[in-house]
């Protein structure tokens, strides 16, 4: 299979402090991948240079194909409020003659069911079915690569699973590949093929993990399957959950030091 | 429903009060015409050609003041308000023009402009410049990056993120100042008709009802007519705002 996306040794820092140090991996054609992390790892700033949002300090971004679409956890200030639905998934598909955009934008909302609302406005729409026309706008895209950046996190428990499924579903149904941005353990191994375990600031990576999962997922057995236990359980050992961090350790250590010198003094 | 009715009764109740004190024997008769007096010259002076022809010299100069703000005053907003360096530049110039009350630059504009509409037009401009401007800066200033982000992710340039993106995004806040602009340049217009010998408009109308023997019902009539375009246009605009930007 041909690689989709190769990163070698990507680099950002802001000023002093260092965001990503050194990632190196690659995405093949039609995988899903998720990258799982602590939270200010340096995710969204991996996600930012391999958008093209933002220019890495070092390394290189080379992706298969023209161009990608990115979906972002936050649906209700992504999508455009003054275009209806149709109009949003529309949008990246303004360089196309009208006919064909009408045609391609049906037939998006179509894969994730939205049919019935393309005149309507986002606003108009429930949280998860907003993100929904956020990834039917993805998809009418037709990108090489669809990156998602904590697509689910800001829906409630059941429309996630729901996402979950549709993501599946389309992205075999389309053959799309996907890189999946997540802080989340179980998602990252219900969604993925594979795993990309980050370290905490500056991010490194800390494993490249297959998921040894059937390729049929289901919301339920899938979440009780031994190899899903057993992997859930390695990443979040890889992630040090549960533990404090060196660092938090060595902040509490510091504050216990200046509040017995205060009693001291 | 009961929103409006109670509007009704506060009209009411104003015109009642009004109608005393018009009869009462505080002020002098002649000064201030009860309604009654008022809205029968009214309804005489709306059948009168010459009355009209005020009206429309007032609201035309009115609707062109505005069209003129707007064209300079959106692109300039877009301008200051997406270009940093072009804002610090000009932000002592604008902090010193903005506060000047479009009336005191009359003198000026006549020894400039003359007595036609160019100088009333051009004042009632000036006047509707500033809130127009300012709500267009502003609204960029708001502008979510995370639809500018969304924009360039799917392919747009520098251009398209102005048109397709921070243009829609600002209209809102854009109608608004326009809305605000309109009622400034209706003060403005009125008041250089007034004040600057002009031959024709409704403010000349009450000027001239004034003068001589003092018909106090037609300046009233006057008053009243420009209250009510006032009125007019400012919900206009609002229900064009609530019916076109309704997020």
């Amino acid at each position: 299979m041909s690689n989709m996306l190769e990163v070698a040794d990507l680099g950002h820092t802001y000023g002093d402090y260092e965001a990503i140090g050194g990632l190196s991996f690659t995405v093949r054609a039609g995988e899903l991948v998720c990258v799982v992390g602590p939270s200010g790892c340096g995710k969204s700033t991996l996600l930012r240079t391999i958008s093209g949002l933002i220019e890495p300090s070092r390394g290189d971004v080379s992706l298969k194909g023209s161009h990608l679409a990115v979906v972002f956890q936050d649906y209700s200030r992504s999508l455009f409020p003054w275009l209806t639905v149709q109009g949003n998934v529309e949008f990246p598909l303004r360089s196309l003659p009208r006919a064909e955009r009408r045609v391609r934008a049906a037939e998006a909302l179509e894969w994730v069911g939205l049919s019935g609302a393309a005149r309507k406005r986002p606003w108009q729409l429930s949280g998860g079915m907003q993100q929904r026309v956020a990834i039917a706008r993805a998809l009418a895209y037709r990108p090489s690569l669809l990156l998602m950046d904590e697509p689910f996190a800001s829906v409630d428990a059941q429309t996630r699973f729901e996402l979950e499924d549709l993501l599946l579903r389309v992205r075999r149904e389309h053959d799309t590949t996907v890189l999946v941005v997540t802080h989340d353990i179980d998602e990252s191994v219900y969604l993925g093929d594979r795993i990309l375990v980050l370290s905490g600031s500056p991010a490194r990576l800390v494993a490249d993990l297959e998921v040894p999962l059937p390729a049929e997922r289901d919301q339920v057995t899938t979440r009780t399957d031994e190899g899903f236990v057993a992997l859930r359980s390695k990443v979040a050992r890889l992630l040090n959950v549960g533990k404090p961090s060196m660092d938090v350790e060595k902040w509490a250590e510091a504050e216990r030091e200046s509040l017995s010198e205060t009693v001291s003094s | 429903m009961r929103a409006f009715t109670r509007g009704l009764l506060g009209i009411a109740g104003f015109l009642v009060l009004w109608e005393l004190l018009g009869r009462s024997p505080l002020i002098p008769a002649h000064a201030l015409p009860p309604p009654s007096v008022v809205f029968g010259e009214l309804v005489t002076q709306l059948t009168s050609p010459e009355f009209i022809g005020h009206v429309v010299a007032t609201v035309l100069a009115l609707l062109i003041a505005i069209v003129i703000a707007i064209a300079i005053a959106v692109p300039s907003g877009l301008v200051l308000g997406s270009v940093p360096a072009v804002r610090h530049a000009t932000r002592a110039v604008v902090e010193f023009l903005r506060p000047i009350p479009s009336v005191a630059l009359i003198p000026l504009a006549l020894v400039m402009l003359g007595f036609g509409p160019e100088t009333k037009i051009t004042l009632a401009v000036y006047a509707a410049l500033w809130p127009i401007l300012f709500n267009t800066i502003y609204a960029l200033d708001e502008l979510d990056p995370l639809l500018v982000d969304t924009a360039r992710v799917f392919g747009t340039g520098r251009l398209g993120v102005l048109f397709l993106v921070a243009l829609p995004s600002a209209l809102p806040f854009v109608l608004t100042g326009i809305r605000l602009a309109a009622t400034t340049a209706l003060i403005v217009m009125v008041s250089v008709e007034l004040m600057a010998g002009s031959q024709i408009g409704l403010g000349y109308f009450i000027m001239e009802a004034r003068s001589g023997p003092g018909r106090m019902d037609q300046v009233l009539v006057g008053t009243v007519v420009a209250g009510a375009i006032g009125v007019l246009l400012n919900n206009g605009l609002e229900r064009v705002r609530r019916r076109w930007v309704a997020w």
